[in-house]
């Protein structure tokens, strides 16, 4: 029955090539509009590490106090952390795993005579920065607490960086100069490049465009001086001047993340960060009460609003544009239906039950909605290829077409159009045997 | 015109009615949210940013390892820039009008004022800044070479001397009389006296959240010691892809221990610009897209159910016909039904309109929808209707009167 009602739908489309055109484009760009959109807020929206994010925790101490705030931020501490806070959580070491971390953008010399230097990015970690955020290394690994104490010239660098000095060998062992000094390299990672960038929210503004090419010990930088390369926000003026002086003051400019890995660690955890403010309050060094946050990935991503307002905006109105392109193809499919309630009259007089007509309508509707998909899917992937000139390019090179967009394309767009043949099909299943045999 | 035997023809039509209604009133609340988005991002395309970008372009230069004489490094660049028979002039900062990145800082009346007066931009400049840029100066003087010194990068700003654009100067002087006056940039610091005012000056960000204090820019005759800088150079004219050439080869001549980034670390103004606004011209495409794609479905969605209204009445057109109605009856019948429908539409798509922004205000930080977006929208809505309904409708009225005779 199936197939006969596919070649009456086909029958029926061809007889008003104009109308099918119609409502076939209708979808075709009504699907496309938001599948490509939801391709980029998907790409925005995503989970950064899944199975662990939940444990991963960025805590926020209250190092200003209401006088440093501006008002609109209720209370709000600042989103990263001074030297001294981070210095002393890290000392302290409270979590199973933790690590503070700062921006750096060194220049690396290659050994080869001849080759200009070069700019990297990256960060200043501790060791236990690898292991919490499951980094995938290809050789070696990271670096241990003991390096870290003893602010070892050890680094981590990137798969890129591996292979453009030293053409994809195995690099573990050898010598790179970063800023001038030697660093011996401990661990390669493998492709690795999380976004958003969760670990340091406040300084990709969530995504960013490169992979991070060289990690180097925290402590280390920070004794030879490696510049931050991220922001720096003060709420008053350093007193003393250089690198040192920005470590004695309480501008924010390090990013701290945590492991905490059941609900009575977050607990224990929080109460901590309470105390430790309390503390600093007994001290004389916070002039008021405690004031922590202690988010988890998820709900620090949220809270930093990385996912763009843009891209929201843009979803919204491309849903809107589906919802109209639909509204169009009820009104369309009822025209279709009902013009030829005459053909209905005959069917139902000759004794079609009315899941007879239901069937056969809906069939039809589920044809325009494929071919509408079909559009759609060249559209979408036209659309992807070019959400380039509309979004940044560390956003829209996250988008990409793959099955599942493929599928759900084809998918919204048939179920849709068939739900948007509901009505007409109500209604051309409702048509008057008897009226119409009368007037023929 | 009869109004009422249209209505009563309608009431037999509703679910076609409510369709074209319900299109038209979406396709209403989503073009005037668009339109005003447009408007928005358009203007921002055409803020004055103040300098001159022709010929102009940026080298940006770091140091390998801290080279502890970076002034003296400094300054023999920026001579052997000057110096390139292909440039005018060049000077040395950080950050550049719309380069993404800057200083910025809160700008106080006193030392001890806790809540800042306004915000504003820093450049870090020295005397051939403004001749560099091609920055107008309106009131008071430029900087003297005299006063350029060298800055610590994480030192506090403070020079003795500032020039401040013409909508600073307003905001923390609403008097108008801000040369001669002192500003702070920061809780702490030392007074800087206003030296001269500016027409214009762009800040380094086209993000929205810096959008309210887009001209509103501070020079500072400072010259920045950091690890890595940015030379802002004027070619001469119709030599620019010369002098970007010229320049990348003499910085490397005079010393090889620097990056500069073989594909990014020489930008031209033209390119540095249109990065800058690639977010906000891209969304002006998008929102203008999606309403012509809009509008193209809901004129071709009235022509079909139009079309198929026609057909339907052919008989009752053919008898009215033979009563004794014009052509132009049957015209205006059809074009006034329409203008019915799209009426309630547009009565319709303003709630909805307004809701959604209203929405949108609440969620994403949009701003207040003007009524004025309404009305040129329900304009455009309502000429799009009449314009759609045009093709059946003439041939609604070429209908023969003899149809009526026929087949009853």
């Amino acid at each position: 029955m199936f197939s006969y009602y596919l070649e009456l739908a086909l029958r029926s489309l061809k007889r008003s090539p104009g109308l099918t055109a119609l409502m076939v484009l209708a979808i075709g760009f009504g699907v496309a509009a938001s599948m490509t959109s939801w391709s980029v807020f998907r790409a925005v929206s995503g989970d950064p590490i899944p199975w662990k994010s939940s444990k991963l925790f960025v805590p926020q101490i209250d190092a200003w106090g209401p006088s440093g705030r501006s008002d609109k931020d209720d209370g709000e501490p600042s989103d990263a952390m001074n030297y001294t806070d981070a210095t002393t959580l890290m000392r302290e070491h409270r979590a199973k795993l933790q690590s503070a971390l700062y921006q750096i953008a060194p220049s690396v010399v290659p050994a080869q005579a001849g080759r200009h230097p070069m700019n990297v990015s990256g960060h200043a970690v501790y060791g236990e920065f690898f292991p919490m955020v499951d980094a995938p290394f290809k050789y070696g690994s990271g670096w241990s607490a003991n390096d870290d104490a003893q602010r070892a010239a050890v680094a981590v660098i990137s798969a890129k960086l591996n292979e453009k000095l030293f053409g994809d060998t195995n690099s573990v062992g050898k010598s790179l100069n970063i800023e001038g000094k030697d660093y011996r390299i401990v661990g390669v990672l493998d492709k690795w490049n999380p976004q958003p960038r969760y670990y340091d929210v406040v300084n990709s503004g969530g995504f960013s465009e490169g992979v991070e090419d060289v990690f180097v010990p925290f402590q280390r930088a920070i004794d030879v001086g490696i510049p931050n390369d991220g922001n720096t926000n003060c709420n008053e003026t350093p007193k003393e001047s250089g690198f040192v002086g920005l470590q004695h003051s309480s501008c924010v400019w390090i990013a701290f993340m945590a492991e905490l890995d059941d609900s009575s660690a977050v607990s224990t955890y929080r109460d901590y960060l309470t105390a430790y403010a309390r503390d600093q309050q007994k001290a004389g060094r916070f002039g008021w009460a405690p004031n922590i946050r202690l988010r988890d990935v998820p709900a620090f991503l949220e809270h930093e609003h990385v996912v763009p307002s843009d891209t929201k905006v843009s979803l919204l109105v491309a849903v809107g544009l589906l919802l109209v392109c639909l509204v169009n193809t009820i009104g369309l499919l009822l025209a279709k239906f009902l013009r030829r309630s005459g053909e209905i009259g005959v069917r139902r007089a000759l004794g079609a039950p009315r899941n007879a007509i239901y069937a056969q309508f809906l069939t039809e509707a589920g044809v325009v909605g494929l071919a509408g998909g079909v559009l759609g899917l060249l559209l979408t992937g036209a659309g992807v290829a070019s959400v380039g000139f509309v979004l940044p390019k560390s956003i829209s090179d996250l988008a990409r077409l793959d099955v599942s967009l493929l599928v759900i394309t084809l998918l919204v767009a048939v179920v849709a159009t068939m739900l948007a043949g509901l009505y007409p099909t109500f209604r051309a299943s409702r048509v008057q045997p008897a009226w119409q045999l009368k007037s023929n | 015109m009869q109004i009422r035997p249209i209505i009563a023809a309608l009431r037999r039509h509703k679910a076609g009615t409510v369709l074209i209604a319900l299109q038209i009133a979406l396709t209403l609340a989503i073009v005037c949210n668009a339109l005003f988005m447009i408007r928005q991002r358009a203007a921002k395309l055409s803020e004055p940013v103040g300098i001159d970008t022709r010929d102009l372009f940026v080298v940006k230069n770091e140091w390998v390892g801290q080279p502890h004489d970076i002034d003296a490094l400094m300054r023999a660049d920026i001579a052997a820039l000057r110096q390139l028979p292909q440039v005018v002039d060049a000077y040395a900062t950080d950050s550049e009008p719309l380069g993404g990145n800057g200083w910025d800082s809160g700008i106080l009346h006193s030392a001890d004022q806790r809540r800042e007066t306004s915000h504003a931009a820093q450049y870090f400049d020295d005397d051939h800044t403004i001749g560099v840029l091609g920055l107008h100066l309106i009131a008071g003087r430029n900087f003297r070479s005299d006063e350029v010194v060298p800055l610590d990068p994480q030192s506090p700003t403070e020079p003795p001397v500032t020039i401040i654009t013409r909508a600073l100067a307003l905001r923390m002087f609403p008097d108008g009389h801000a040369l001669g006056k002192t500003i702070y940039f920061g809780p702490g610091t030392k007074p800087s006296t206003v030296i001269g005012i500016l027409d214009h000056l762009h800040t380094p960000y086209t993000i929205a959240s810096s959008d309210s204090f887009s001209d509103q820019s501070a020079l500072m005759p400072l010259r920045l010691l950091a690890n890595h800088s940015d030379y802002v150079v004027r070619a001469k004219p119709g030599q620019l892809s010369d002098a970007m050439k010229a320049a990348r080869n003499s910085l490397f001549a005079l010393n090889n221990a620097r990056v500069i980034d073989p594909e990014t670390g020489v930008i031209d103004y033209g390119t540095l610009r249109a990065t800058a606004y690639a977010r906000d011209r891209g969304m002006v495409e998008l929102m203008a897209s999606i309403c012509v794609v809009l509008l193209a479905v809901t004129a071709a969605g009235i022509v079909g159910l139009t079309s198929f209204w026609v057909g339907q009445r052919r008989r009752q057109i053919g008898v009215r016909r033979a009563l004794g109605a014009k052509q132009s009856d049957i015209l205006t019948y059809f074009l006034t039904e329409n203008f019915l429908i799209s009426i309630a539409g547009v009565v319709l798509g303003t709630v909805f309109a307004l809701a959604l922004n209203l929405w949108m205000v609440a969620s994403y930080a949009q701003d207040h929808l003007p009524l004025i977006f309404v009305c040129i929208g329900a304009v455009i809505l309502l000429l799009l209707g009449q314009g759609a309904v045009l093709a059946p409708a003439l041939r609604a009225s070429r209908v023969p009167p003899v149809v009526a005779t026929r087949s009853v």
